[in-house]
């Protein structure tokens, strides 16, 4: 058990999938403009890295795995993946119109946040067993909404700041998600592996 | 080779099974009312309405928040297709209807900034920058965003020119007819 909850704790912060392995910076940057969407994103993120870590690890062991087939992996995995996100979007069009309102083309985008697409290809190189890669599939997640609503809040306090012309809008945006990556190193000695 | 394309073949057959399935089962009942209001509207999403974009006004009308008369560039036509469609009685006599129109850019007065086809939501001003700009006749839907965002006025809408490709022959005259 505690092996399990080091794992999401090594996953979330530790090895955070955004500011320590900077996977899925388009839609760190590009949803992170209001804390609302950016948790909604972050949820409709961590179901879709969740289940296609689950189904690439299945999908893995089951028949790539046993027909040798292993070089087909990227095209299987996002093949799962594009089908798991379309899943996604018809569930939450179907439950929460509102939510999908605000989701919009981000919710489709999800395929091509490429933290969903690396994280279970880091979990296959390392051979995880099941519940370990499906654990640290759903870890990276929380990692990544947590990270992106910290930031979402900070992006809404910096449109109050008065910040010099060069560095409106954007930059200022880089230069506040390098200060979160610093701040998150300091996770780095909570858990050794 | 041909396991590989057997279990791809497969998989892609069987992930498209279930989406199709879900896609079933997951089906959201709009209204088709809205989707045909839509299909009236002009499409250009030009906002003159007040709504964001056509989708916007065709919600608005079938709530009945708006009314038939919203859409200027649609003209005399589309408010007597909406009020057929959503079955409400409109006086056309009171509309303003000053038949298709075009934006045309003023050559001498152009100065090349752009503005114009930052603004145009069909995409119909060519040009480039700090060069004279150009409108493409068979996109412009004349909805005016470029009227009001050009420093010089250099473009003004016009009716729509006669070409041999849209000229056609009068209607007959009333006292013929009769």
């Amino acid at each position: 058990m505690t092996q399990y909850l080091l794992l999401l704790l090594s996953t979330a912060l530790v090895n955070n999938v955004v500011l320590v392995k900077f996977l899925g910076l388009c839609p760190f940057m590009g949803i992170s403009k209001k804390v609302d969407t950016a948790v909604s994103m972050g949820l409709a993120t961590t179901f879709v890295m969740t289940m296609s870590s689950a189904s690439c690890w299945l999908l893995e062991n089951w028949l790539l795995a046993p027909l040798g087939i292993t070089y087909l992996r990227i095209l299987v995995y996002i093949l799962v993946i594009a089908s798991v996100v379309q899943f996604t979007e018809m569930v939450v069009r179907k439950t929460n119109p509102a939510l999908y309102q605000v989701l919009g083309i981000y919710l489709p985008l999800i395929t091509t946040n490429c933290a969903v697409l690396g994280v279970p290809l880091i979990s296959t190189q390392e051979h995880q067993p099941f519940i370990v890669s499906l654990l640290f599939g759903f870890g990276s997640a929380v990692g990544f909404s947590l990270v992106l609503a910290l930031f979402a809040g900070l992006r809404e306090r910096l449109n109050l700041a008065q910040v010099p012309s060069a560095f409106s809008g954007s930059p200022i945006g880089f230069i506040t998600a390098s200060l979160l990556a610093l701040a998150f190193m300091g996770f780095a000695g909570l858990v050794s592996h | 080779m041909f396991v590989a394309v057997a279990s791809l073949t497969t998989l892609g057959l069987i992930l498209g099974l279930l989406l199709g399935v879900a896609a079933r089962r997951l089906a959201v009942e709009g209204n088709p009312l809205i989707e045909e209001i839509q299909a009236i509207l002009p499409g250009s999403q030009c906002g003159q309405c007040g709504f964001p974009g056509c989708a916007g006004a065709a919600q608005a009308l079938v709530a009945g928040e708006a009314p038939v008369t919203l859409c200027p560039p649609g003209g005399r036509d589309v408010v007597a297709a909406l009020a057929l469609k959503l079955g409400i009685e409109v006086d056309l006599s009171g509309i303003k209807d000053s038949g298709p129109q075009i934006a045309e850019v003023k050559e001498e007065l152009c100065i090349g900034c752009t503005r114009c086809f930052k603004v145009c939501p069909t995409d119909a001003i060519l040009g480039a920058s700090k060069h004279i700009h150009s409108v493409f006749r068979e996109a412009c839907t004349a909805c005016g965003k470029c009227v009001e965002a050009c420093p010089t006025e250099a473009i003004a809408m016009r009716p729509v020119p006669v070409t041999l490709q849209s000229w056609y022959w009068d209607k007959p005259e009333e006292r013929l007819a009769a």
